[in-house]
């Protein structure tokens, strides 16, 4: 039972990763974006799309990251080239995925793929308790935790990653050193973006192999708060997905088992329970524990009086 | 030759004016792209939109209608905004203002005069309450209120959800999800004929008040300064973290009285979907008014007429709902663009050196 | 000696003030070039127009001899110009390594730590410091900060060194090996751009010195060619500077006495360590210090924006550390913080509404839960008539006018209910002359009526002027109090490092 329950975790969990993951890029260039509901939505519906037309889920999660990418170069456009407001923008981005897949959606709902297959990886996969969950999954949760990996790599031990820290920390001290600021802030919001898009694609090419509009039901927030938790960094991004995912893993199990718990209440506990996790990181935060980046949220102009 | 972006001195008012109306037919052009690529023809679209909405006597008093509770909501989200803070969650204030209206008007066996105005201070104390959560959260800890307000709006839904198809389901309702009808007590009364109800003067009301409150006392004062910059106000004594709390809280509470206008005016009940998301137009209209309560009332007519319109074109097109949340995502896109040209401008700057 | 660099004409405006108005200086290989000029002489947005950052309106640089202009910081990193800047480039929360690390050039993608790490090692030793690479900036102290930012510059071989004020955050002490550093550069072949406003410096190391006043280069004079007087008065401008004179000598009377306060901040370090301090009724107390030694956690201790830890606090021999009348003895104190725009002002808010922002509630701007708009105006055309204060039309926002002036709104606002105590920390920074003076009569004139000021400065030359007496501040801790008519800056400079003199 606890195998099924992790396994479900994992599964449940990784749509948060991606997005998260796409968040945290986005935030360690200092540019907070709200917009991660929509980027999901669209990534869902063109990586659904993609598949549906052409066969190939491959395509489809490109098409999921490329359509994701153009969004939040919007997002980016308005946030460093023309200085606007952040929370604005990103909210204009949530609405707008919101509306524009649910008007280019309508003919795919009701539709059918065939979704991502698992592939056990050989000895692994017999492992108790976590051999299924971690070693019997599909493509692009392996591809997750490579990520994982990769993304840190890139943050702390490469010259782009140290760059880009330093540009969300204190671009006026990243322009100074002469990195090109607005390039780096940019390709970080797109890219980002690019990573939320393939989160959302997990929902409609594995998870369920299908299109329903506003099928991620405010996972994007969930992935908004989850950044704070993970403190930036993305192995505590896996952590709190993973946390997530097993909250909602519970939450359905309940259901299924059919308690006198009302469905709509235990559908309440992932959002209650992101709520608590983001008063605690948010308290650790005031202790210093550890910081956000130093410049987030705020436009940088080179030309302010300093 | 290139272009080099400078800061703009304070612009006219005239110059923001037709800043602001140039990025609504940018915003409105944009999303007749969009029309014609889902199969609509724009021209068609927004000449039917501007017939419903205007073109005679019940359209008018369906623009009203739905301008009533995008006046309400839109005061409470710029209550908040005057602040720098983010009320999200008027969607879900107003869920449960329109909760505790109903409980209300369904349970509470109060007589008839009562009957209203008690409607009234359970939907205000209800919508207070419920985003008073984010206001402790946000005044004591910090704790980012965009993020709180928006969760707490699913959970709201959920919520009103589970009222409605659990115990108070109406009996006689054929499994239907929603409550009893309410008694001639619990209702608005409604004007012309029309579905015109009390609210709306409700909403103007409010605007009216909500002016007073923050442009003349000395409390919307002291919200002013706070949102202008919170340090200073601290160094000059200013109790900050209380003044965020009770202006979250009295934006939750706004929001709440929304609610009730729905249920006691249009709706007659509790049941699903009683907002489709009039929250969210609401940081739309607090964003375009700024800090007018009268700019809050012309465009929340405004949106009343696109709203309108959009339920003509849903019959006629079968445009989804949500493509209105499209439409507002690219207003906003066209604002934060002309933002951009409000406060810098363009300058070109010769490459080569002579004097 | 041959032009390195030349500046042809240069403007520069802003919108609605013009910052540069005509400037043109050259630099020479090997020599140190002082910029003089008071604040708001257009000397750093000069080097901001140097180093890319701004671009000019009009004029030429010429770079060997060879017309440039540079678009970014990067082109003019490119081409051997570096800078210290007044307000530090560096990531508190990244360690010195990370920050020197992002600075440099040709550090590959995969960066291989212990190359680098003993190059800058070897660079630090170098100069004599003793730097751990590991440490997180934020816990280092300022004097140590600047040393980094130096050192980002010479691991990447410039050829002009620009230095914005570098002496601000240094003890005496400090200075000097500052200076014996820019020697060091000289003879090497190097140039030194030095801003500065304190005239010693200027003649005690400058080759070249370029007066800048109100945006224009006024002249260049030679080495040899200039003295004290001669620089201070091609140096300030022709506005009326305010006079006053020296109040007498105060009275015995403790106003407000400190014992042994601690308080913390949130990184859970102390900032103000076991401080103590007695102010006198109509005292003028200064307080020396490098910037970073808990000033601003005394001054928030005494206005009741901090917490405090343990110690007390008396008020005419009251404790009033915890009680409920701290609030009411706290509303008698007035409070001049140290970055005006940041947290002085109400930026949006009219001039009328700031003069008020503290009184807001009195009975007499009010009818009501009302606000008497009347009054509130009436107030403020005594206040602007009081105060001289050069306002702009009605209704506009207050962060429209000059530094002076909102410094004179502040301390229109501060002073209006006729406090007891003044605590104002560093309240000429970045004021020209004519404005700095003003503040100096005004607390002058406090003093002549029983008003107790504690000014805190980082500038000797303005506690030495304006001082009864001098209280020297080191990581938190009273060092020791001197009469500003006995000693030296050296023993002065020596208790701002933390030496306790016997």
């Amino acid at each position: 039972m606890l195998e099924i329950l992790l396994d479900a975790t994992v599964r449940a969990g990784t749509p948060i990763l991606f997005a998260t993951l796409g968040a945290i890029i986005n935030e360690r260039a200092g540019i907070i974006n709200l917009g991660i509901e929509g980027l999901m939505l669209i990534g869902a519906l063109s990586g659904f799309a993609a598949t549906f037309i052409s066969g190939s889920l491959l395509l489809g999660v490109i098409a999921a990251f490329v359509t994701a990418f153009i969004a939040g170069s919007i997002h980016a456009l308005i946030c460093v080239q023309l200085r606007g407001n952040q929370i604005v923008s990103g909210l204009a981005l949530t609405m707008f995925g919101v509306g524009i897949t649910a008007l280019f959606g309508r003919g795919l709902v009701g539709k059918t793929i065939e979704g991502f297959e698992r592939h056990a990886v050989p000895l692994f996969s017999k492992l108790p308790l976590v051999g299924k969950a971690l070693f019997n999954q599909d493509g692009l949760i392996y591809f997750s935790f490579l990520l994982v990996v990769l993304i840190w790599f890139f943050f702390y031990h490469s010259r782009w990653g140290l760059n880009l820290r330093t540009v969300g920390e204190n671009p006026t001290a990243a322009d100074a050193c002469g990195i090109p600021v607005n390039l780096y802030r940019f390709l970080a919001v797109a890219f980002g973006s690019g990573l939320v898009g393939i989160g959302g694609a997990y929902l409609s090419l594995a998870y369920t192999p299908m299109w329903i509009e506003n099928m991620t039901a405010g996972r994007g927030w969930i992935a908004v708060a989850l950044v704070i938790f993970a403190s930036w960094s993305s192995f505590r991004a896996l952590f709190g997905a993973y946390l997530f995912g097993g909250v909602t893993a519970m939450q359905l199990r309940f259901q299924a088992m059919g308690t006198t718990v009302s469905a709509h209440i235990l559908q309440m506990l992932p959002y209650v329970f992101t709520i608590a996790v983001l008063i605690i990181s948010t308290l650790r935060l005031q202790k210093g524990a550890s910081q956000q980046p130093g410049n987030l949220g705020l436009p940088y102009d080179r030309e302010d009086r300093k | 030759m290139s272009l080099r972006i400078e800061k703009r001195e304070e612009g006219t008012p005239l110059f923001r004016s037709l800043a602001t109306t140039a990025s609504l037919i940018f915003a409105l052009l944009f999303a007749g792209l969009l029309l014609f690529f889902a199969g609509v023809d724009p021209a068609a679209a927004y000449l039917e939109i501007i017939k419903e909405a205007l073109g005679s006597s019940y359209g008018l008093s369906e623009t009203l209608v739905k301008a009533t509770p995008l006046i309400i909501t839109g005061l409470a989200v710029s209550i908040a905004f005057r602040m720098q803070i983010w009320n999200i969650g008027a969607e879900g204030q107003l869920y449960m203002g329109a909760c505790g209206a109903t409980w209300v008007a369904l349970f509470s066996g109060l007589d008839s005069p009562l009957m209203l105005p008690a409607m009234f201070t359970a939907a205000f104390l209800a919508g207070g309450l419920w985003a008073a959560v984010a206001g402790l959260l946000r005044a004591r800890w910090q704790v980012n209120e965009v993020i709180v307000t928006l969760l707490m709006n699913y959970i709201a839904i959920l919520f009103t959800d589970y009222l409605i198809f659990g115990p108070w389901k109406n009996p006689d309702g054929f499994n239907f999800p929603l409550t009893a009808q309410f008694g001639d007590a619990a209702r608005f009364t409604e004007y012309f004929n029309t579905r015109l109800h009390s609210g709306f003067f409700l909403a103007i009301f409010c605007a009216l008040a909500v002016y007073l409150l923050m442009e003349r006392t000395i409390w919307g004062f002291q919200v002013k300064a706070i949102g202008s910059n919170p340090n200073a106000a601290r160094y000059a004594g200013m109790k900050t973290g209380l003044a965020i709390f009770l202006v979250l809280t009295l934006s939750g509470a706004v929001a709440g009285i929304a609610g009730f206008s729905e249920v006691a005016g249009l709706q007659h009940r509790l049941q699903h979907g009683i907002s489709p998301g009039y929250g969210y137009t609401a940081i739309i209209i607090a964003w375009l008014a700024r800090r007018s309560a009268l700019g809050v009332v012309i465009v929340s007519f405004l949106m009343g007429i696109l709203l309108v319109g959009g339920d003509s074109l849903q019959l006629s097109w079968q445009l989804p709902v949500a493509f209105a949340y499209a439409f507002q995502g690219l207003i906003l896109f066209c604002l934060l663009a002309s933002d951009f040209f409000i406060n810098f401008r363009l300058r070109r700057v010769k490459e080569d050196a002579d004097a | 000696m041959s032009n390195l660099l030349q500046l042809q004409h240069i403007r520069k405006t802003f919108p609605g003030v013009v910052a540069l108005d005509d400037v043109s200086f050259s630099v020479a290989a090997g020599e140190i070039h002082t910029l003089l000029g008071e604040n708001g002489a257009g000397k750093s947005t000069l080097m901001n127009v140097l180093t890319g950052f701004y671009a000019p309106d009009s004029g030429n640089i010429l770079l060997d001899d060879q017309p440039i202009r540079f678009k970014s910081p990067r082109e003019s990193l490119a081409s051997g110009i570096g800078m210290v800047y007044q307000h530090f480039m560096l990531v508190p929360a990244h360690s010195v390594l990370e920050n020197i690390m992002v600075a440099l050039q040709k550090v590959p993608l995969l960066f291989p730590r212990r190359q680098l790490r003993a190059k800058i090692a070897q660079t630090i030793e170098e100069f004599g410091l003793n730097l751990d690479l590991d440490t997180p900036v934020w816990k280092l102290s300022i004097g140590a900060q600047q040393w980094i930012e130096l050192i980002k510059l010479l691991m990447r071989d410039c050829r002009l060194l620009i230095l914005d004020e570098p002496t601000a955050v240094l003890t005496p002490q400090e200075a000097a090996k500052l200076f014996k550093v820019l020697f060091m550069l000289k003879a090497q072949g190097k140039s030194v751009i030095f801003i500065s406003h304190k005239m010693r410096e200027v003649m005690e190391i400058s080759d070249r010195v370029t007066i800048l006043k109100k945006g224009r280069s006024v002249t260049t004079l030679e080495k040899g060619d200039f003295d004290q007087n001669r620089l201070a008065t091609l140096m300030i401008g022709n506005d009326r500077i305010p006079e006053w004179q020296k109040s007498l000598p105060f009275s015995d009377e403790l106003v407000l006495e400190i014992d042994k306060l601690s308080v913390r901040n949130d990184r859970g370090r102390a900032d103000l360590d076991n401080f103590s301090l007695q102010l006198k009724k109509g005292e003028i107390l200064g307080i020396a210090g490098v910037a970073g030694n808990g000033q601003k956690a005394l001054a928030e201790a005494l206005t009741g924006l901090v917490k405090v830890a343990s110690g007390r606090v008396l008020a005419a021999g009251q404790d009033i550390t915890r009680s409920c009348a701290r609030s009411s003895y706290i509303a008698g104190i007035a409070h001049i913080p140290e970055d005006r725009k940041a947290i002085g002002i109400a930026p949006d808010l009219s001039l009328d509404e700031n003069l008020i922002l503290k009184n807001f509630r009195a009975a007499r701007f009010r009818k009501g839960f009302f606000q008497s708009r009347s009054a509130i105006q009436k107030n403020a055309q005594e206040k602007i008539d009081q105060f001289a204060i050069k306002a702009g039309p009605q209704g506009s926002p207050v962060r429209l006018l000059s530094g002076g002036n909102i410094q004179k709104v502040i301390i229109a606002r501060e002073l209006s209910e006729r406090p007891q105590v003044l605590v104002a920390l560093y309240p000429t920074r970045g004021l020209d002359i004519g404005s700095a003076e003003y503040v100096h009569k005004v607390i002058a004139e406090g003093a002549g009526d029983g008003m107790s000021t504690i000014l805190i400065s980082e500038d000797l030359d303005e506690l030495y002027k304006i001082s009864d007496r001098i209280a020297v501040i080191f990581r938190g801790q009273l060092v020791g109090y001197v009469e500003p008519a006995t000693a030296s800056r050296e023993q002065i400079g020596l208790m701002m490092s933390g030496e306790v003199l016997t």
